[in-house]
């Protein structure tokens, strides 16, 4: 099976070359990816378990740095800058990432948690700044009402799905330039998953967002466009809508009509 | 019926753990008795008057209490950096990892050294060391001991708070590390505040066998029964003196001397309770 | 929003290397201490490790002075203390493995009862216990009584310290068996104690074996509550009524005799090597019998 080929164009804010990621020399688990995504836009990664959506987006973020025996090949140009060449303090600091399981810390507070990313990076701020990012951050999750008295809690005496809205807003606090989310409902309840969802779609106003899914509805539900990736390879980007009814690849449809998954 | 015969007999081996403490605080106790009727439990508590010369016969615990403290604490401040080091290359830096191992077992290996052999190296090689660096003219106190016993308790410190590092979970530092923090970063902000407890609970069972520990300290402390003036100083410390001077002890001077060993029991006894009141809470959280 | 200021990270980042600089720097400073340890002991202790040390006892504090005198080596080794060890830990092993091995059972199996929590926590209480403490419990249960110092004492007090150490061993071992041992056994209609002794036990093996050998090694060395309870003697004794002496008491002996002073070394140099060696057999049972 071959890669899609696509032509690379320079509106893309995100755009990967060839990027392959191997977990032993000879094991990839993602081949030679290319593709382009556009701001303000909602991509969908869809595929089967094990198909290295998941890898393809830590990636992005430099996360496979923290594996000494994982090495990424390519180039992922984020905002023209190959990220692979870049700091990865600073790449994580523009890719704001937010996990399948939700992970306040739990040694702080709320308050704190949403500001962990300046602590963290050791930038000092003042009393009315800290009140100003945590304000925002937490009204841009519509976490801000919910949580707005009880600040000096631990994030773990939150719920589920208020976690990972705390996690959300923690992570748009230091403002990336991208979200990557990686199953970010796959734990939650479908009430919570709703909010999450609804929430996305405010939030690409302001971000781009990358969501690794293995629930086709809600890909459907809020995506612009999709990729299906199998066995390591990208096999399908493109709108959401027209993937949707007339898939380009056998395999996507497939996929999408549940022959595997 | 064989049944029955076994499942009792299990009963009453574990029956024997609770008669056998009991008897051990009766042992303690009864035969402290004596000291107690002679001076009250706050008088031998309070007192630093050790004089075991028959005619002037006095006997009093505080000067080997506070060089037992002295000793243990001192010793669990300079353990501090390298246990602290170990369980982060243990259980952060190279978890998991072959190097973590072979520091791990090396570091076992010195909590099997038995302490005589600590108080030899200590006496013929760490004591010429701090003659040289002229702490004081016989090398023999305060600071010679607790520079053995803080080797000592190096694996007690380390082996269990690098497990507690090694427990903190993967999604927080992997939360942390997304943002943009640095290693250390993510040790100082996420690992250790969540470990905490657990690195905590295990410096206090270290410093309960820094308490307790005896020949080493009995060989490097200099044995004098007066509270230690600083750290230069030399002292006895409650095991110490039991372990110098229990030959030739009888009548009150020995009953004095089991009730140090009642004291010290309970010392420890309340250290290893507070360690696990601590690792407690560390589980609810 | 306030803006995010950049910031450079050099500095960050300078001091993220320090820091792992240090702690690897301070993790092997940790460990120098054991080689310098190990350096000492074999250096100042290889001349005198000789077939002597082995077959001959104490000599008198007199004759290792004319020795010395003369510039002979010294006259005799530590026979007295060999057998004293062996005698020693070999009843503490009688008196410590088969009570540990069912109190360890009884917790295993009673998890959650609140007598269970009990003996575990008072479990726990014995094994802090200072070493001298324990001397001095099993002086006043045994040497009083008796009217003078055995090796029977001095087993009570090794027990004592090593009836924890067996029990938290043969617990963590059983309770990590599965549980389906225990119930396939009897529900091929096997009594509770065949369950235990046919399939728990013998599955559970490697790990019970290897906490009795850490165990064994841990009191191996154990010096100061020998001194309260067996004593010391300069011939070869094996009346568990009689005072007897152990290779750690000799050790301390030596320390305090000027003439004995040769043999220090060669006698720790055996101990060192029967400590490791019980050890490096306990890594290779634990590896060989892992569940």
């Amino acid at each position: 099976m071959e890669n899609i080929k696509i032509t690379h164009s320079k509106n893309a804010i995100l755009q990967l070359k060839d990027v392959s990621v191997s977990y032993t020399p000879e094991k990839f688990a993602v081949k030679k990816v290319s593709t382009d995504i556009y701001p303000n836009t909602i991509t969908a990664i869809m595929g089967p378990s094990g198909c290295g959506k998941s890898t393809l987006i830590r990636a992005i973020n430099r996360m496979h740095d923290l594996y000494a025996h994982i090495t990424t090949t390519g180039e992922i140009l984020l905002k023209g800058r190959n990220v692979l060449e870049m700091d990865p303090m600073e790449v994580r600091r523009m890719a704001g990432m937010v996990f399948q399981q939700p992970n306040p810390f739990p040694t702080m507070s709320i308050y704190e948690n949403v500001l962990a990313g300046y602590s963290l990076n050791g930038i000092r701020l003042n009393r009315s700044e800290k009140d100003e990012i945590v304000e925002q951050s937490l009204m841009s999750v519509a976490l801000w009402d919910e949580v707005k008295d009880v600040m000096s809690k631990r994030g773990s005496f939150l719920s589920g799905g208020q976690q990972q809205r705390l996690c959300i807003a923690r992570t748009l606090a230091l403002k990336p330039e991208v979200l990557l989310m990686d199953e970010p409902t796959s734990a939650l309840d479908p009430i919570s998953t709703n909010k999450i969802e609804e929430l996305l779609l405010e939030l690409k106003q302001k971000f781009t967002i990358i969501i690794v899914t293995h629930n086709m509805s809600q890909a459907a539900r809020i995506s612009d466009n999709s990729m299906f990736m199998y066995l390591g390879e990208l096999v399908e980007h493109g709108n959401t809508a027209q993937m949707f009814t007339k898939p380009q690849h056998k395999r996507t449809e497939e996929y999408l009509t549940g022959v595997f998954g | 019926m064989k049944d029955k015969i076994f499942r009792f007999l299990l009963f009453v081996a574990a029956l024997l753990i609770l008669l056998l403490s009991a008897a051990i605080v009766y042992a303690l106790v009864s035969r402290s008795g004596e000291t107690f009727r002679e001076y009250g439990i706050w008088g031998f508590i309070t007192s630093a008057e050790w004089d075991p010369r028959s005619a002037t016969e006095e006997y009093g615990a505080l000067s080997f209490i506070l060089g037992t403290l002295y000793t243990a604490f001192f010793a669990l401040l300079l353990c501090v950096p390298f246990s602290l080091a170990v369980a982060l290359f243990n259980g952060e830096y190279f978890k998991g990892k072959k190097i973590a191992g072979v520091v791990r077992s090396v570091v076992d290996l010195l909590a099997g050294i038995p302490s005589i052999v600590y108080g030899l190296w200590g006496f013929y090689t760490v004591r010429p060391l701090v003659i040289a660096l002229d702490v004081n003219a016989q090398g023999f106190g305060i600071f010679l001991s607790s520079v053995v016993l803080a080797i000592m308790i190096i694996p007690y410190a380390s082996s269990l708070s690098g497990e507690f590092l090694s427990m903190v979970p993967n999604n927080l530092k992997e939360g942390a590390y997304s943002l943009g923090a640095t290693r250390i970063e993510v040790v100082q902000h996420i690992s250790l505040p969540t470990a905490a407890s657990g690195i905590v609970a295990s410096y206090i069972l270290a410093l309960g066998r820094a308490l307790g520990e005896t020949m080493a300290v009995t060989m490097l402390i200099g044995n004098t029964n007066r509270i230690p003036g600083g750290l230069r100083g030399t002292g006895n410390t409650m095991a110490s003196v039991i372990a110098n001077q229990f030959g030739e002890a009888d009548g009150l001077k020995l009953s004095a001397l089991i009730t140090i060993g009642l004291l010290l029991f309970i010392i420890t006894a309340v250290i290893n309770l507070i360690a696990k009141l601590v690792m407690k809470k560390l589980s609810h959280a | 929003m306030s803006q995010v200021k950049p910031i450079s990270f050099k500095s960050r980042k300078t001091k993220d290397k320090t820091a792992f600089i240090l702690i690897c720097l301070f993790s092997f400073l940790a460990m120098v201490p054991l080689f310098f340890i190990i350096w000492d002991v074999v250096a100042k202790g290889y001349k005198n490790f000789n077939l002597r040390l082995f077959t001959e006892v104490t000599p008198s504090s007199v004759d290792a002075l004319m020795a010395r005198m003369n510039g002979d080596p010294i006259p005799g080794g530590i026979l007295n203390g060999i057998t004293g060890s062996v005698l020693i830990v070999g009843l503490a092993i009688l008196i410590s493995v088969p009570l540990g091995l069912f109190i360890g059972i009884y917790l295993s199996d009673n998890r959650g009862k609140k007598f269970a929590k009990v003996i575990s926590y008072l479990t726990d209480l014995l094994q802090g216990m200072p070493s001298i403490v324990i001397g001095i419990i099993a002086y006043a249960w045994v040497v009083k009584p008796l009217g003078g110092y055995s090796a029977l004492a001095g087993s009570v007090a090794l027990s004592i310290m090593m009836l924890p150490m067996i029990v938290r061993s043969t617990e963590e071992t059983l309770k990590m068996l599965p549980a389906s041992y225990k119930e396939a056994g009897l529900a091929l209609g096997s009594s509770y104690t065949n369950v235990v002794f046919k399939i728990l036990l013998p599955s559970g093996f490697g790990g019970i074996f290897t906490g009795v050998l850490l165990a064994i090694s841990r009191v191996m060395g154990e010096t100061a509550p020998l001194m309260l309870t067996a004593l010391g003697a300069s011939v070869v004794n094996w009346k568990i009524t009689e005072p007897t002496s152990a290779i750690p008491l000799l050790i301390w002996d030596f320390y305090n005799d000027p003439n004995l002073v040769d043999l220090i070394w060669s006698s720790s140099l055996l101990l060192l090597i029967v400590i490791f060696l019980l050890n490096w057999i306990a890594k290779i049972v634990a590896r060989k019998w892992k569940i």
